[in-house]
């Protein structure tokens, strides 16, 4: 759908390439293509423009290695900004007193309530200690049953005072938290929008009602170029002290986070990964660097990769799952060797641009069991390592067998090679793909094409 | 308070941000020269209108010769004619008895709110409807529902939470067909367009669908949220190749998003777009119309 950024570079790096030096002029179409991969990150223009020109000016001069192009010097100068600019130690969820307050706030639809009850489990597991939720949302039809049934779920208290007042309710709530001595008290608040008058107010009501530890701008990491003008007010208003991006188990790039941290100062704390009330991560600016360019941890995965892949092999993969073609069982068992090199599926996944981070957790590979599942197509067919769909229950009994393992290790092997296929297709249409096993961006300009519809 | 037309509503909750155009754009005269582009480059860019979209309209601007037309009607007729391409009004077709309405989306973008403003709608135009809780995942969704069919005399299909949606959507039809209901609108759980095995329950939920009747669903809406940035591109892709959504909802128009969004979806995936959201009652759903929008869009006064 998108250009990476690796991608727009691709195609202007060759020009590049046998200077010596960064100057303006030999990066100033990479500058560009920079620019627009950021804005298709979702980075709000202002500060995509900021942080081009600061990487500029840094960048002006340096030296380039002789293995590298000054193009690729320059991305990795960009990474390096993105990760400053997010970067710093992420502090954990902190309170001055007992019970901790924390407020959560942001527009309709962000995801408040569920990070409400997430933020519930993790404080309760994290301190091993009592937790209770309020909903002050009077107005969205069933926001407090919302709440209610989380906090049932989680077996945390979630506080109902009799009232219809957002204020009165939150007031009630914290009385109630410090009586019966809770921890943590987390209020959730109404969805609203910054240009709202009347319900800023309240949020501002309620806040010095409760006069929180921590108040968190809970923004969906699928956010466009508005949400900065949201940040902005909300921080004016409530002075937060920090940020949750929300749905970023997706394939948003979540440049909001890169806007968000830039307009406001305060640092994203935490990142919510999937439906499960368990699904909330700590932020690893790092990571959210890479996504943001959408070229992984380009650096470190052309070196794991150059490391241990024969190329030929690798391309002849590539060029197949590129076609569309589905990875036969012999494909897989290569990969599979080729992973026992690499120290794990797992590390070599994270690296991938392209596939969500944990998109391979269900596929659930350890090195031990690679072994058994080499020897498991070890003992298949040709045929059967073409077109797995013919293995049928006698077939597996006797793969099962000739490996002395068990037809459920079968079925396993199966399920796994499937879910790979799968996801390689994804990260091949997202362009992380061919890279990954060609070796290396800049190594193959012009060989892809735009992919589009 | 703004006139009742659908320029004026537009016009008054897209005036909550800057206009895309403002006198200042120009330095010198009224006409698009290069620092003019420029200006307008980033202020599309800044409506969320993403690059392709907002490089297809410059190079438009570009080779379009200087006439007597003010620039900014040279803005909005090319606004227009794109956005014309996906202006299609919803027809709730009489012979299709219930006219079955599948709403999908990923979480938070506004499902089961613009369901009450549909249901409002249509309630109003004399129909009768029924509202199937599809969504049995999230929290409440279903109490979320009864409360919208409360307040629009709709009859609310729900089985408890944690049921099987296509089972849902499956009984609230065999209830429709028996009562003689218009319309059948069916709510669904949010999802991310990435997670595939959500993706293939919508898949499971539509086929249950067509079983009941062959030409339902009759409708699959997306609604999109106009405050997210490219990856409503994804969305309207992902949802549409594993649905094939025949319309388009856009809601959340009245914060100081642009929804410039819609200019992108145009260019590259030319679903029709059905309505959009102007704010929380359940009037402020209005037909869309791409002259309208682009007016309010770019900020210039109707012809």
């Amino acid at each position: 759908m998108f250009q990476s950024l690796s991608d727009r570079l691709t195609k202007v790096v060759g020009k590049l390439t046998g200077r010596g030096r960064i100057t303006e002029d030999n990066v100033r179409t990479t500058v560009r293509q920079i620019r627009m991969a950021l804005l298709e990150a979702d980075v709000a223009l202002p500060v995509a423009k900021a942080l081009v020109d600061r990487v500029l000016e840094r960048a002006l001069g340096e030296e380039v290695a002789a293995s590298l192009n000054p193009g690729q010097v320059f991305v990795k100068i960009v990474n390096d900004e993105l990760v400053t600019v997010l970067g710093g130690t992420v502090s954990p969820l902190a309170a001055r007193g007992r019970p901790g307050v924390v407020l959560l706030v942001g527009l309709q639809g962000a995801g408040k309530t569920t990070t409400a009850a997430k933020i519930a489990e993790l404080l309760g597991k994290r301190d091993r200690d009592r937790v209770c939720l309020v909903s002050t949302d009077i107005y969205r039809p069933a926001a407090r049953e919302q709440l209610a049934t989380l906090a049932e779920q989680l077996s945390v208290r979630c506080l109902v005072p009799d009232s219809d007042d957002p204020v009165a309710i939150a007031t009630e709530a914290l009385a109630t938290a410090r009586h019966e001595g809770f921890r943590w008290l987390i209020v959730d608040t109404a969805g609203r929008l910054h240009v709202d008058a009347e319900l800023m107010a309240e949020v501002a009501s309620i806040y010095s009602a409760v006069d929180p530890d921590e108040t968190l701008f809970v923004v969906d990491a699928m956010a466009g170029q508005d949400a900065v003008n949201s940040a902005r007010v909300f921080h004016d208003r409530l002075a937060l002290t920090g940020a949750v991006l929300t749905k970023a188990d997706g394939d948003a790039r979540g440049g909001v986070a890169l806007s968000v941290r830039e307009v406001t100062g305060v640092p994203i704390r935490l990142l919510g990964t999937g439906e499960r009330l368990d699904a909330l991560e700590p932020f690893v600016p790092e990571r959210m660097a890479s996504r943001i360019l959408g070229m992984g941890d380009v650096v470190g995965l052309v070196e794991t990769v150059e490391r241990a892949v024969d190329r030929d092999q690798a391309e002849r993969m590539a060029a197949k799952v590129k076609r569309g073609r589905a990875l036969s069982l012999e494909d897989f068992r290569t990969q599979l060797e080729q992973i026992q090199s690499m120290g794990g599926l797992a590390g070599l996944v994270d690296k991938l641009p392209g596939v969500p981070a944990g998109a391979l957790a269900q596929a659930n590979v350890d090195e031990r069991q690679i072994r058994h599942q080499i020897a498991l197509i070890d003992s298949m067919t040709p045929g059967e390592r073409r077109n797995p769909s013919v293995i049928d229950g006698s077939r597996k009994r006797r793969i099962a067998a000739g490996a002395g393992s068990s037809v459920q290790a079968v079925n396993r092997l199966l399920k796994q090679h499937k879910t790979l296929a799968k996801t390689m297709k994804r990260a091949a249409r997202a362009g992380g793909l061919e890279r990954l096993l060609a070796g290396g961006i800049g190594g193959a300009p012009g060989r892809r094409g735009r992919m589009g519809r | 308070m703004a006139g009742t037309s659908l320029i004026g509503r537009l016009r008054a909750s897209l005036a909550k941000g800057r206009d895309l155009l403002t006198g200042d754009i120009f330095r010198t005269g009224g006409s698009w020269d290069a620092a003019a582009l420029d200006e307008l480059e980033s202020r599309l860019l800044l409506a969320d209108v993403g690059v392709d979209a907002t490089e297809w309209l410059i190079e438009r601007l570009k080779r379009s010769r200087t006439d007597e037309r003010s620039a900014s009607a040279q803005l909005v007729d090319l606004v227009t004619e794109l956005l014309e391409t996906v202006e299609q009004p919803i027809d709730v077709r009489a012979d299709a008895k219930p006219f079955v309405v599948l709403v999908v989306g990923v979480n938070g973008t506004g499902k089961t709110t613009t369901i009450g403003k549909l249901a409002a709608r249509w309630s109003a135009a004399g129909h009768s409807l029924l509202l199937a809780a599809g969504d049995t995942y999230r929290a409440a969704a279903i109490e979320q529902l009864s409360a919208w069919g409360d307040r629009t005399g709709s009859i609310v299909a729900a089985q408890s939470s944690g049921a099987d949606p296509a089972a849902v959507v499956f009984d609230a039809l065999s209830t429709a067909a028996r009562r003689g209901t218009d319309i059948v609108i069916a709510d669904t759980a949010g999802r991310l367009h990435t997670a595939d095995n959500l993706m293939d329950e919508l898949k499971k939920i539509k086929r249950v669908i067509g079983r009941f009747d062959a030409a339902a669903p009759h409708e699959t809406l997306l609604v999109i949220d106009a405050s997210q940035g490219q990856n409503a591109l994804a969305q309207a892709a992902e949802f549409d190749r594993a649905l094939g959504v025949t319309g388009l909802v856009i809601t959340k128009l009245d914060g100081t998003a642009k929804g410039g969004i819609l200019l992108a979806i145009a260019r590259q995936q030319r679903i029709p777009v059905r309505f959009v959201a102007v704010g929380e009652s359940a009037d402020d759903l209005l037909s869309f119309e791409a002259r309208a929008f682009a007016q309010a869009l770019v900020g210039a006064e109707p012809a």
